[in-house]
């Protein structure tokens, strides 16, 4: 009860703003609209007892993407204080297929037969994922390393190339 | 317990912006309020504003928010690490042994490509 | 468990946290931070309000409560006025997981959450959101060019905090506060000693991430006229400048709380010697800041990226190695 309820608070709060996101006249205002989105999807990882999830998602979306994102902004040509119709005239369409769309999400997780087996969760979710990553998923996490460094070499290149 | 706990953060976070918020409204009842054209211009030491603040900016900042955005997803993966490597000996250690290595070259190569230099 | 109880006594403890914060961070912080400058500079400060000046602060804040709200004209209206309350939130969240000290044998701590220490810097990350928003709302060049140097600064210094977070992490086994300070056992036994590198670390990068001297560019009253709150009045500003106090105390209580043993220590109570030692901190960040000039932003972002960063994660390999073998 309490659980469905804080449920349907959150949803409010990340789909809100998120609709703040799409339809805002100014860039500025959208991005910032994005971080109680945020939050709110960290409010939902605690619902699935995710709390490390939810740590990072404030650290990594909340406080570190959005940074970078307004810093994006603040290169647009003009400046940052255009305001810019973000929808045009393909509105119906548009509805229409987001619609269609949504109906057959809903009507797959309707449909489909979530397992739902015995678990147990762990008392501390970081040290699990810990002894996950030392122990089966070395590879992904070794490998995640080289990602990293792949994309930051990546960034790197695009951005001097600006210049 | 761990909903428990969350509810705290909520409760935190609901009380701090609605105390705020109120302090701000009752300024709203308790002060003056009496402005005027030349009160509400932007200040721009003392002269008339000229154009918008509101301009482009540098480039720099945001090769310093990417280089920034990939180091703290690097930082991450330590967390779960470092609480439970004690346990599981020298494996562990190796194993992070690469993955820092991995991390200074993707720091050395920022500092020798000039990402990390303000000119 | 009844929810309801718990929803009142979630909200009382941060109702109680907030009072605490306003009259401890805020008031005798600002106090403190003038008495000390003074004594710093050879002169008396505050003297007039109340004895020795210290009624000073509560005077302020019932004469800023009675200031206008100047909003400009050409100002973000919604984004001006939702900022300080960003920065005032992000400020008071991270004290959920400060423990005070022991009482009956019970920690006092508001919740003694499982990823303490990653909490703590998630929130401490926030108020980059709520300063960058605050200086763009503005539409001012000195707000704006503060804000976007404030937040650069901010999450270039967000990193060493975190390194020495996890080298604090290593030490201990947990990333719950309670834990960390459980694990310092004994009167050597303080993560200052084992830990010292990564202590100079987080001093460092939490002076930075509060805007402090050296590290106040963002504010820097003589080339940007006080950064990104040059257009907030009254109690707009008082709220930055609450968080900002807010976000100063709870670095030192955290450094407290990782490197200096929290409210552990012979003969005093526990709260006390929570007390001592997180005033021990704020003093020397005053002591700092009344004695050091400024950086230059180049040199600023070099000690984080070329100095702080790479000496934090070599010292994560080594306090590994230690550990480990």
């Amino acid at each position: 009860m309490g659980t469905l309820m804080a449920f349907i608070i959150l949803s409010a709060v990340t789909l809100v703003p998120a609709v703040v996101v799409v339809t805002s006249k100014n860039i500025v205002r959208s991005a910032l609209s994005l971080v109680p989105t945020f939050l709110g999807i960290t409010g939902l990882y605690v619902l699935l007892r995710a709390e490390f999830v939810a740590g990072i998602q404030v650290l990594i979306y909340a406080g570190a993407i959005t940074v970078l994102i307004l810093f994006v902004i603040m290169l647009t040509e003009g400046g940052t204080g255009v305001r810019v119709r973000q929808v045009n005239e393909q509105v119906p369409v548009g509805a229409l297929v987001s619609a269609v769309l949504a109906t057959l999400l809903i009507w797959v997780f309707l449909r489909t037969p979530w397992p739902q087996g015995p678990g147990t969760l762990p008392e501390h979710t970081a040290g699990q994922i810990g002894v996950t990553f030392l122990s089966s998923m070395v590879l992904v996490f070794e490998v995640t390393s080289l990602v990293l460094l792949i994309s930051l070499v990546g960034a790197i290149i695009i951005a001097r190339r600006e210049r | 317990m761990l909903l428990v706990d969350w509810l705290y953060v909520a409760a935190f976070a609901i009380t701090g912006l609605s105390l705020a918020g109120l302090s701000l409204a009752l300024v709203w009842v308790l002060s003056p309020r009496a402005p005027y054209p030349q009160k509400r211009t932007t200040y721009e030491s003392g002269i008339v504003p000229f154009g918008q603040a509101w301009a482009q900016f540098n480039i720099r900042y945001y090769l310093f928010g990417l280089v920034f955005v990939i180091f703290a997803v690097e930082v991450i993966y330590l967390y779960p690490w470092a609480i439970v490597f004690r346990q599981l000996g020298r494996f562990a250690f190796f194993e992070m042994l690469i993955f820092l290595v991995v991390l200074l070259v993707a720091l050395a190569y920022a500092w020798r490509k000039g990402a990390l230099e303000w000119i | 468990m009844n929810w309801w109880v718990e929803i009142a006594k979630a909200f009382l403890a941060a109702v109680g946290m907030f009072t605490f914060l306003a009259i401890v961070a805020a008031m005798f912080g600002v106090l403190l931070e003038r008495k000390v400058g003074g004594w710093i500079q050879s002169r008396l400060g505050p003297k007039h309000v109340g004895p020795q000046g210290v009624l000073q602060t509560l005077a302020d804040t019932i004469k800023l409560l009675q200031k206008e709200h100047i909003t400009p004209r050409a100002a973000d209206v919604l984004v001006f006025n939702t900022a300080p309350l960003i920065v005032t939130t992000a400020g008071l969240m991270g004290w959920l997981v400060i423990p005070f000290g022991t009482l009956w044998g019970k920690v006092l701590v508001v919740r003694d959450l499982n990823i303490g220490i990653l909490f703590f810097a998630a929130m401490a990350s926030m108020t980059v959101i709520g300063i960058l928003a605050g200086g763009w709302a503005s539409n001012n060049k000195y707000s704006l060019l503060g804000a976007l140097r404030s937040a650069s600064q901010m999450i270039s210094y967000e990193l060493p905090l975190g390194i020495a977070l996890v080298a604090v992490a290593m030490e201990a086994g947990t990333l719950s506060t309670v834990g960390i300070v459980r694990a310092q056992d004994g009167w050597m036994g303080s993560f200052i000693f084992r830990q010292f590198p990564a202590f100079v670390i987080f001093l460092v990068a939490a002076t930075a991430e509060v805007n402090r001297i050296p590290f106040d560019l963002p504010e820097a009253e003589s080339e940007l006229v006080a950064g990104y709150h040059s257009e907030y009045t009254g109690m707009r500003f008082s709220l930055f400048m609450l968080g900002e106090y807010a976000e100063m105390f709870a670095m030192a209580a955290m450094i407290t709380t990782l490197f200096l043993g929290g409210w552990k220590g012979p003969l005093l109570p526990p709260i006390l010697w929570f007390f001592l030692k997180m005033y021990l901190v704020v003093f020397f960040m005053m002591w700092v800041r009344w004695t050091y000039p400024r950086f230059r932003l180049d040199q600023l972002l070099n000690l984080s990226w070329k100095i702080l960063l790479p000496a934090g994660l070599i010292w994560i390999l080594i306090s590994g190695y230690r550990i480990t073998f």
